[in-house]
């Protein structure tokens, strides 16, 4: 079962520059070792050595924050569309942007 | 009652709208909690005066103060008003290339505009604000996004409004930002309605926000409790787009584009509901009216178009 997985700008450096890739699992944890296994190092910049998520990480399954689903434990399903984004500030604006991909 | 003897006691108590045609069935209801009718047009000024407030009466600003904020949105624009009401010297640290509505605003009020890069996003602002602030210990930086008074602003006003005026209430669903909405309606709800769901509309932006060096660099608000929501949702700029116009086309509320995300967020919520054949009164947040996004094309044009336009911004 293939799974979408959004990675963003700043650990494209693991995935080869791909904005996307695919990767398995029936878990949030599963999919993540099985990315790790295809890029290697990217677990450990989305989880801790305690084996929580990473705090300035957040994973998203169809749009919704895993943190409130279960967070690695969160169950997973063919076609699920999973995005990973750093935390930033928000409530603010900014214009001028070059750079594409605003659905990400 | 609606006459007040000045601009800052007309804030807050504002209309709680129906959307009779956007709710799905009569027993699973919208409604919009209009944050627009506040004084300079958005949910910041409540967040802008508690923060002025508390700092007055615990004597950290005095007559004549310098106030140091990291905002390029609304709570500048909020801060400028109050300033400018008391006599306080303003200084917003933004994003570079923010809108000219912003500037013209800030302007306006007379605050001052430091720039901060835009790649980044807010981070770059609230980390210069907060080098600035180290250099001029005599400045008073309030901080949003660490700011007790935020919280209680909606704890104290909003919270109880809701309250008020939909006893029934099963959903609150806000943006996600300084988190200052969320935290203290939501702490104020959960305490008066068991079982109310709190639900956090995020907005999602391109990929110039998110570029961080390191992910070391992230950023939570100290505001923020997880524990207060009890869903958080993503979304992107097409979604909150095609909101924002259905609420126009359907409601006919001329909504900026945060309003859109939360919107999407409620109607989920409320799809949810009538699958679970459950009743459901949702109240969400209308932060501010669209009149400071019309030059970022996001109300005419296909929506591809306005999503392109939006590219790169924060448009919440």
């Amino acid at each position: 079962m293939a799974i979408e997985v959004r990675i963003p700008t700043i650990l494209r450096s693991y995935t080869g520059g791909s904005k996307a890739v695919e990767a398995e699992g029936g878990s949030l944890a599963a999919l993540i070792d099985d990315l790790d296994s295809r890029h290697p190092g990217l677990k450990a910049r989305l989880v801790t050595g305690d084996g929580a998520l990473h705090r300035f990480v957040n994973v998203y399954v169809n749009d919704e924050d895993v943190r409130f689903t279960g967070a690695l434990d969160t169950a997973l399903k063919d076609g699920d569309a999973v995005t990973i984004l750093p935390a930033v500030a928000g409530g603010s604006r900014s214009g001028g942007g070059t750079s594409r991909g605003g659905g990400l | 009652m609606a006459r007040f003897d000045s601009l800052l006691d007309s804030l807050g108590d504002t209309p709680l709208i129906g959307l009779p045609r956007l709710s799905p069935t009569d027993d699973v209801r919208l409604w919009a909690k209009m944050e627009d009718h506040n004084p300079t047009g958005s949910i910041k000024d409540r967040a802008a005066f508690w923060m002025v407030q508390a700092a007055e009466k615990d004597g950290v600003l005095q007559p004549g103060a310098t106030i140091l904020e990291p905002t390029s949105g609304n709570t500048g624009i909020s801060l400028a008003m109050v300033a400018k009401l008391r006599g306080y010297r303003l200084i917003c640290v933004m994003p570079e290339n923010t809108s000219t509505e912003r500037r013209q605003l800030l302007q306006m009020y007379g605050a001052e505009i430091v720039f901060s890069p835009a790649a980044g996003g807010s981070n770059q602002a609230v980390a210069v604000a907060k080098e600035m602030a180290a250099a001029h210990p005599d400045w008073v930086m309030l901080y949003q996004y660490g700011n007790p008074a935020n919280v209680a602003a909606h704890y104290e006003t909003t919270g109880p409004e809701l309250l008020r005026d939909l006893p029934s209430i099963t959903h609150f669903v806000a943006g996600l930002g300084t988190t200052g909405t969320l935290m203290g309606t939501g702490r104020y709800l959960r305490e008066h309605v068991p079982g109310v769901q709190v639900i956090a509309a995020e907005p999602r932006y391109g990929e110039l926000v998110y570029g961080l060096r390191n992910i070391d660099e992230g950023f939570v608000p100290e505001l923020y409790d997880a524990g207060v929501l009890t869903a958080r949702f993503s979304v992107g700029p097409r979604e909150a787009l095609r909101r924002t116009r259905e609420l126009v086309e359907k409601e006919g509320i001329f909504a900026g584009i945060s309003t859109g995300a939360i919107l999407h967020t409620a109607i989920a919520a409320a799809e949810r509901a009538v699958a679970a054949g459950e009743r459901a009164d949702i109240a969400l947040v209308v932060p501010d009216a669209g009149w400071k996004y019309l030059s970022t094309g996001a109300y005419g044009g296909t929506l591809a178009e306005a999503e392109q336009a939006l590219d790169g911004q924060l448009w919440a």
